[in-house]
């Protein structure tokens, strides 16, 4: 368990610069999810501070010691790797015991250390067997075994749940969540997952083409994207991005939302930051989560809710069983509406919506980035 | 209700399906036979033309030298004699001396196991190097070597020559084995390059954050896993070193030479008249290891040739 800092980094293969200054620390204990987009450099990333890669400029910190000339066994790390990389001619036990092997632990210390890490993670029947013998699961948990058993500072995680199918993930993730907590230990996770990405870390580092985009909690990053990339990339669906203007109306603001020659929908807004009211008829991008749009039902009347009403034509509905998606047109602009299960509505039905605007995230539409 | 037959007797399961499609009947259904006649005729004429010289050496050596010179040499032998063989082995005259091959049969096998440990060991270095190492100019360097199994023999003949006479190895079993070393280390780079690019790298990424440096990698993590490979390149290599006539002849004299050239010496070293039999049987002596080596290994050289171009 110790801290990471990540300095400056930038990484470079000759003119073409991959990583474009990273800077990000991680306290003690945190679980760190890089997440982007694959050619993202999160790999890359995670590779520099394995050591399997060299860092072209800044300092990658382990534990207050700066490790860039480290060897990577030097460097008190472990790594679980996307193909689990288990050394196909040996056994189980054998893969597990090999680090400390290599580090001239004594035998009966080792073979202490792999019976320990066997019976956390219930390998105990499979020690003798050989990596082609078990299955994507039990591979998967012998990789961690092979992680958990040098009791190492910081543990790398390289997309270890993508070869899994999908139950097997759902569960795996369990796992390691359960993992993290009983061991506290400081973890950095890569991904391409939002979600694997939402329900892990502790904190998120959001990357697209070499550059950090965003580091926050879960909550952040979903709520308050800091640009309009971090706002589709996270959430599904994803965030509900449509060009509006910002209209003056009495005392407060509403939104405008026309696209073309469509009738357009006006929705009043409740009182917005200064940075927000600066925008006033000007143009934004207003950013809308699917769960803030429900259904109005016809019978309801007036009920005291004061959140706005607007018109929108139904276009599909995709049932997922816990909730219904529906796409609407809503101004001309089709907005995705994550809906109650048992909403009877059909395509080209149209039907009023409430919209939750207490979460609404405006974007200037030059430089994309969250007005703020 | 009975079923009807055609449902009823069909058949169910993986393993008869299995059966069922290696079935030529199935392949060519019915009144095939006069095809399958011609087929079968063809292949088995084709293949007595391939067998016919070695059937007549084997004849030849089993037979004494008097129904060699009276009769057909394609007639089983009247009296079967193993007297050519003993004769081939301890007592057939190499230039001067009348010791037999056995003398140039333990050459050679010194010479090609030697070789081959050598060129094999050392190809495998490079093919690790060359795919888990890289560096800047790999590929090309990679490039060069491989041109090296475009060099012809009769090209190297006089620098290796001049080399070998300046290190003071030339004449010897020493300095032949340096020659197929080095003669074979194109080609052994070339297998194992190409078997080590789809080497996962993750592996050598894993035991180098386990902490196993250079040698460690290749000793516990890639020659475990180079059997295929390795076949394929014991058995090329043998092989070649075994049958090569040029290098041991130009490379070596007299008591040193390898088989390949004794051989040569005995059916050329022969006065009166010509003891065919003792030739035969010697012939087949030096062929024994070879045919050995593909007795055993055939079935995975075919498997190593194929491994890396089909997944699983």
């Amino acid at each position: 368990m110790a801290s990471l800092e990540i300095k400056g980094v930038k990484k470079r293969y000759g003119t073409h610069e991959i990583l474009k200054g990273i800077e990000i620390s991680v306290e003690a204990g945190e679980f760190l999810v890089l997440v982007g987009p694959s050619g993202c450099g999160k790999s890359t990333l995670l590779n520099m501070i394995a050591g399997l890669d060299t860092v072209s400029e800044g300092d990658i910190v382990i534990a207050g010691r700066r490790v860039n000339d480290f060897h990577p066994s030097e460097r008190d790390i472990a790594m679980v790797f996307q193909s689990y990389a288990l050394y196909p001619n040996m056994t189980v036990e054998q893969n597990i015991a090999f680090g400390m092997e290599m580090r001239k632990v004594p035998k009966p210390e080792r073979d202490a250390a792999v019976r320990d890490v066997a019976k956390i993670l219930q390998l105990d029947h499979l020690l003798q067997r050989r990596p082609s013998q078990l299955s994507g699961g039990q591979r998967q948990r012998v990789a961690m075994g092979r992680a958990l058993v040098r009791k190492p500072k910081i543990f790398l995680f390289d997309e270890p749940l993508s070869n899994l199918d999908a139950q097997l993930r759902v569960d795996m993730r369990t796992e390691i969540k359960k993992l993290h907590q009983r061991l506290g230990a400081t973890i950095v996770y890569v991904t391409h997952d939002q979600i694997e990405a939402m329900t892990l870390a502790t904190r998120i580092a959001v990357m697209k083409g070499g550059e950090l985009q965003q580091l926050g909690t879960p909550a952040q990053v979903y709520n308050r994207p800091a640009n309009t990339f971090v706002a589709g990339f996270m959430g599904s669906p994803r965030m509900n991005l449509a060009p509006a203007r910002l209209q003056r109306n009495g005392d407060g603001l509403a939104l405008e939302i026309q696209m073309g020659d469509r009738p357009k929908a006006q929705i009043p807004l409740p009182p917005q930051p200064p940075a927000v009211s600066a925008y006033a008829g000007k143009e934004v991008i207003a950013g809308v989560r699917a769960e803030a749009i429900s259904y109005r039902r016809a019978s309801n009347g007036n009920d005291g809710d004061a959140r706005p009403i607007v018109d929108a034509t139904i276009e599909v509905t995709e049932p997922t069983g816990a909730d219904t998606l529906a796409l609407l047109t809503l101004g001309g602009h089709e907005f995705t509406a994550r809906l109650d299960p048992d909403v009877e509505l059909r395509s080209g039905d149209k039907a009023q919506f409430r919209i939750d605007m207490s979460k609404l995230v405006c974007f200037d539409p030059q430089t994309e980035r969250l007005i703020s | 209700m009975p079923e009807p037959a055609g449902i009823d007797s069909r058949p169910t399961g993986d393993t008869t399906m299995q059966q069922h499609w290696d079935t030529p009947e199935m392949a060519q259904g019915k009144g095939s036979l006069r095809s399958r006649v011609v087929i079968y005729g063809l292949l088995g004429f084709f293949a007595l033309v391939y067998l016919l010289p070695l059937i007549v050496m084997v004849l030849t050596s089993f037979k004494p030298l008097s129904e060699i010179y009276a009769g057909n040499i394609v007639a089983l032998p009247k009296q079967w004699t193993v007297e050519p063989w003993v004769s081939a082995w301890e007592t057939a005259c190499v230039g001067l001396s009348c010791n037999g091959i056995k003398g140039y049969f333990w050459n050679s096998t010194k010479m090609t196991v030697l070789a081959v440990i050598l060129s094999t060991l050392i190809g495998l270095l490079n093919g690790y190097v060359l795919t888990k190492w890289k560096f800047k100019g790999a590929n090309v360097l990679f490039g060069l070597i491989l041109f090296g199994c475009f060099i012809p023999f009769q090209i190297v003949l006089i620098p290796m020559a001049a080399f070998l006479g300046k290190v003071g190895i030339a004449s010897s079993t020493a300095g032949l084995v340096f020659v197929h070393t080095v003669y074979g280390l194109c080609f052994t780079t070339l297998y194992a390059r190409n078997y080590y690019i789809a080497f996962p790298d993750e592996l050598v990424k894993s035991a180098m954050i386990d902490g196993a440096r250079f040698f460690n990698i290749f000793w516990r993590i890639l020659l475990p896993n180079s059997g295929p490979i390795i076949i394929v390149t014991v058995i090329w290599q043998f092989t070649n070193i075994w049958n090569d006539f040029l290098f041991g002849a130009s490379f070596s004299t007299g008591e040193s030479a390898p088989m390949t050239v004794a051989l040569n010496n005995v059916v050329n070293t022969s006065t009166g008249e010509r003891p065919y039999n003792v030739h035969m049987a010697a012939a087949m002596i030096a062929a024994f290891p070879t045919l050995l080596v593909y007795i055993f290994g055939g079935r995975y050289f075919v498997r190593g040739l194929m491994a890396g171009s089909v997944k699983g």
